[in-house]
């Protein structure tokens, strides 16, 4: 545990500037246990008085190790760790690692598990962009929209744990459709959700796009424009707010999302005043997709009935062998997908997540890898804030929405 | 001609022998190229007009340990105008695992590089920065290799519950 | 003489030194912001107010330190990270605890490879561990009253 953690000016001479070394500029950790780095993030600012001149970010301090170990666990069992990379973000996760996982062994998913699929991934969105907006405003100083934002994630994940018992680890979406259908006061509880809450995205509206504190910290703080942003592999919101319309939703549809109406918001500045906007619209059109969702809701199975694959239902054992088998099999061994790779990229909240996964023929992934839309934010941060004051660059880290559980798996 | 065939095309009057492949799997397409050429490779597909491959969306490697060739760098580059992917594919001998850095044409393969680097091994000619980004800077060995073990700890059941216990450090004070 | 004539002049009984201090050691315990992963949530969660950690005296995070009394570890602690944790511990003064949320600081968790330090009690010694991955913001509070209840339970010999 005594291993020399501190980091030399050797290691870095390449990175800062010749006024580093000379001592003009001062150089100071912004270290992995910090209130506004969310998450262990450890900056290395080197400063010009107030001024940022370079800043180093230093990764890896939540690095888990998760795509060795899913080399070593089934298909089924390496879903649950997806949950935990990403952690504001858990269904949408699962939705892109099954649909990895569907796509490598082509199986078909029923109508009524692709539409709830997308009820949970739009709520999701919304659960994430609000603690999005709860950190960012106590990061810029507003504490009291923190508390409104849990409040309304609590309704949230009342759903979630509804649906699967438990809040935020569902682990609900599974290859061939879900864990097991809604329960019965499920689309009561999305109702209740759908009628309170745009009463409630007014009120933070309210409190802070209008708020001229809120307005001097948050424009023209940190701008990109669309091509740079496009270089350093920023997408989602970020890029949105750029200007630049690209939304995985709605250039590669998945799962059923070129069936409804939407507005994707695009800003125009780069700056973090849009990327607030952005997530804050976003949530609003996330609300407008689950009402279609929920209004067309089919019925039907919410698991396909490829036994190979999906497990049969326990009342199914105890009467037909080969459903006993499939479980058997299924359990022990796992199932088998044929060789190949593919690749699967979702609109997270954050960015594009991408699952990249290889088969070699036998029960577990030869690779799985996840391209997280945090790992580039992150790496955008020094762009952002060369030039501005040590209190904008934690406006700026918490505009980009990076999670350090997705950045370091 | 689809967008991707097109691209593919360009690839190959380019290239000629150094496309070793063209793959097309669950209607992806995935083109292994040599790897003296991966940098022009990368270099046509952004800058042709007609293709306009802008976006990095993914750069991994994964390890066929004990195959040769022993490791496949993989690229994933998406076109926001003409929204559409295309997968490349470097494969690479153990011996000489090193290949041309793309930070040139894409800024957010920096990153993604260290981080092959710090966890399969592979160099990088031309990179900037390369040094370990995930692991601590003092760490031996690359872990996403696959002869790298997992460094699990053993399961503690009634029967062993003491004699692992006594092998765990324990913090006192 | 001070505290007791204090006590006495207003109708207060004066009970044992033991007691009293550690009633007023559990009044107004500050956690330390240490929220490294997912555990990190459900503990915002409990901060706010559908779960008000307030009413229990730790209405403030305290980021530094060297101004807190309690260190809620919730998260997975890498090997990266270890030592980052235990000069942190160091640097925080006596009397001080430690809560390990969640399973991953417990024991490891979901996870046993070559990344993750199977439980904080390798780094630091635990007062409380909290199950759940992520323990519901009702097992913080439990956890934190099972502390309580510990604290009130130590004699004046074990303080530091």
């Amino acid at each position: 545990m005594r291993k020399e953690m501190d980091t030399t000016l050797e290691e870095l001479r390449h990175l800062v500037s010749d006024r580093a070394i000379e001592g003009e500029t001062m150089l100071l950790n912004m270290g992995p246990q910090h209130p506004s780095t969310h998450g262990v993030l450890r900056l290395l600012l080197e400063l010009d008085g107030e001024r940022v001149v370079n800043c180093v970010p230093d990764i890896g301090f939540l690095h888990t190790g998760i795509e060795k170990t899913m080399e070593a666990k089934t298909y089924t069992q390496a879903l649950v760790l997806t949950d935990r990379m990403d952690y504001l973000n858990n269904l949408g996760n699962n939705l892109c690692y099954c649909l990895a996982v569907e796509k490598l062994i082509e199986l078909d998913v029923p109508e009524r598990a692709q539409v709830i699929r997308v009820i949970l991934a739009e709520l999701q969105r919304i659960a994430s962009h609000l603690v999005f907006l709860a950190t960012h405003a106590l990061d810029t100083g507003a504490m009291s929209v923190f508390l409104y934002c849990f409040r309304e994630r609590e309704l949230i994940l009342d759903i979630f744990e509804m649906c699967s018992g438990q809040r935020m680890m569902t682990s609900y979406i599974r290859p061939g459709g879900l864990w097991r259908d809604v329960p019965a006061g499920f689309e009561d509880a999305v109702r209740d959700f759908i009628r309170i809450f745009p009463k409630r995205l007014k009120q933070y509206s309210d409190l802070l796009s209008g708020n001229p504190i809120y307005l001097s910290r948050a424009k023209n703080i940190g701008p990109i424009s669309g091509p740079e942003a496009v270089r350093w592999g920023l997408s989602g919101p970020n890029l949105r707010a750029t200007g630049v319309d690209f939304d995985l939703r709605k250039s590669n549809p998945y799962s059923g999302y070129e069936r409804y109406e939407f507005d994707v918001p695009v800003g125009s500045n780069g700056d973090v005043y849009d990327r607030y906007q952005m997530r804050l619209q976003e949530m609003g059109q996330a609300l407008r997709i689950v009402e279609q969702a929920l209004d067309n809701l089919p019925d039907g199975p919410v698991r396909s009935d490829n036994r190979k694959y999906v497990p049969p239902p326990r009342s199914e054992i105890g009467t037909s062998m080969e459903a006993l088998i499939h479980h058997f099999k299924l359990w022990t061994e796992g199932f088998s997908a044929p060789e190949g790779a593919v690749y699967v990229a979702v609109e997270s909240p954050r960015g594009e997540l991408g699952c990249y996964l290889v088969s070699d023929g036998g029960p577990k992934p030869y690779r799985a890898h996840f391209r997280t839309p945090s790992f580039c934010s992150i790496q955008a941060i020094p762009t952002l804030v060369r030039g501005f004051l040590v209190a904008d660059i934690v406006a700026i880290i918490s505009s980009l929405d990076a999670v350090l559980g997705d950045t370091d798996r | 001609m689809s967008q991707v065939e097109r691209a593919v095309q360009a690839l190959q009057a380019a290239f000629k022998d150094k496309v070793l492949s063209v793959d097309e799997f669950r209607d992806e397409t995935t083109v292994k190229l040599d790897r003296d050429v991966i940098l022009d490779a990368c270099k046509l597909l952004h800058d042709d007009e007609a293709l306009q491959y802008d976006f990095l969306a993914a750069l991994t490697a994964v390890d066929y340990w004990p195959q040769e060739p022993r490791f496949t760098v993989v690229y994933q580059l998406y076109s926001i105008p003409k929204r559409v992917f295309l997968g490349l594919g470097v494969p690479l001998q153990s011996e000489s695992a090193e290949i041309d850095t793309v930070e040139s044409v894409y800024a957010n393969a920096n990153w993604h590089e260290r981080e092959i680097f710090d966890l399969f091994g592979i160099t990088f000619k031309g990179h900037t920065d390369l040094r370990r980004i995930l692991m601590p800077k003092d760490w031996e060995g690359h872990p996403l290799r696959k002869d790298y073990p997992l460094g699990y700890e053993e399961v503690q059941f009634s029967f062993n519950f003491d004699e692992i216990d006594d092998r765990k450090p324990y913090a006192k004070e | 003489m001070g505290v007791e004539s204090k006590l006495g002049n207003m109708g207060v009984v004066t009970t044992t030194l033991e007691q009293v201090v550690n009633w007023s050691r559990t009044r107004a315990m500050w956690p330390m912001l240490f929220g490294l992963a997912c555990c990190a949530i459900e503990m915002m969660a409990a901060q706010a107010s559908d779960y008000d950690m307030s009413r229990f005296g730790m209405e403030l995070m305290r980021a530094s330190p060297r101004q807190s009394d309690l260190m809620i570890v919730a998260g997975r602690v890498t090997r990266k990270m270890a030592p980052v944790l235990r000069r942190l511990y160091n640097q925080m003064p006596d009397p001080k605890w430690v809560i390990a949320m969640g399973d991953c600081c417990s024991c490891g968790g979901v996870f046993n490879n070559y990344a993750i330090v199977p439980g904080v009690d390798e780094i630091v010694p635990v007062d409380v561990y909290v199950a759940g991955c992520p323990p519901r913001p009702e097992g913080l509070i439990h956890g934190i009253l099972t502390l309580y209840e510990k604290v009130k339970a130590e004699g004046i010999k074990t303080w530091s």
